[in-house]
């Protein structure tokens, strides 16, 4: 069981450095998802341990957030590449930009 | 070391390994491709450790539904004239070997556990069923919450993609 949360901690760290690093808004976006996905591992691994059904309930609350939070954020994509022309997320920095 | 361990750290170095190589591709697809290899390789684990219902949904909406999303996007930015030159630098025959082989180590151990009635990892398997009666007995409450999240989410996403449309066809 420990096993399955170090990965869960290990996919979450490589997100969270995706996140940082990556300069384009679809990959900043995936790398949310893989945080997300690595939380949902961390619920599920838990959920096993004491074999309760919570975990795969707060791993399905997880799926509706993933769910809502990507068509949002695709959609801003949309506009801020209609906008600027570029998906690079330094571009937009600026505020009114 | 027991099989099911070793078909765990086996799912779980395809998990990282994927996960890894999508976040450090230049380009969207291959990460795409990357990415829905991880999620398959986090859906084998969640059925590893007794948690069948939630396997099946890991494929069904993340590696469908979610990343047909982003799939939908990537076709929508990359129109243009040079959009057939990059297809064509992208589809080169070597860049599918990599997901392909990490595809059928996956597909080797979903084989594997759907064909014997294997044990599980060290814990309690949680059936469906359970999931089922919890999820609309205790939790109701969170079904509604979430149910008002993806409503804000879809009137969210509507809204951005009709003001996106009209501008265009304001400049344009």
């Amino acid at each position: 069981m420990e096993q399955g949360l170090v990965l869960a901690a290990l996919l979450f760290a490589m997100g969270l450095v995706g996140v940082m690093v990556r300069r384009n808004i679809i990959l900043i976006l995936m790398s949310v998802e893989v945080m997300l996905n690595a939380c949902g591992l961390a619920f599920i691994v838990a959920g096993a341990r004491w074999g309760q059904a919570d975990g795969q309930i707060m791993f399905m609350l997880i799926l509706a957030i993933a769910a809502a939070e990507v068509s949002v954020g695709l959609g801003l994509l949309l506009q801020v590449h209609r906008r600027l022309g570029s998906i690079d997320i330094d571009k937009t920095s600026r505020l009114k930009g | 070391m027991s099989v099911e361990l070793f078909l765990f750290y086996m799912a779980a170095t395809i998990s990282l390994v994927s996960t890894v190589l999508a976040l450090t591709r230049y380009n969207a697809t291959h990460a795409l491709i990357y990415l829905i290899i991880s999620l398959l390789a986090s859906a084998i684990i969640f059925y590893l450790v007794g948690a069948p219902f939630a396997a099946v949904l890991e494929i069904v909406i993340y590696a469908g539904a979610i990343m047909v999303l982003f799939v939908f996007v990537v076709m929508m930015l990359n129109l243009g004239a040079q959009g057939d030159t990059l297809e064509h630098e992208w589809l080169k025959p070597g860049m599918w070997i990599l997901p392909t082989f990490l595809c059928l180590i996956l597909f080797m151990e979903m084989v594997y556990v759907l064909s014997g009635s294997s044990h599980l990892l060290p814990g309690t398997a949680v059936s469906p069923k359970e999931v089922g009666i919890k999820l609309y007995g205790p939790y109701v409450l969170a079904v509604e919450i979430a149910s008002m999240l993806l409503l804000a989410g879809l009137v969210g996403a509507y809204h951005l993609g009709r003001r996106y449309l009209m501008d265009s066809r304001g400049e344009d």
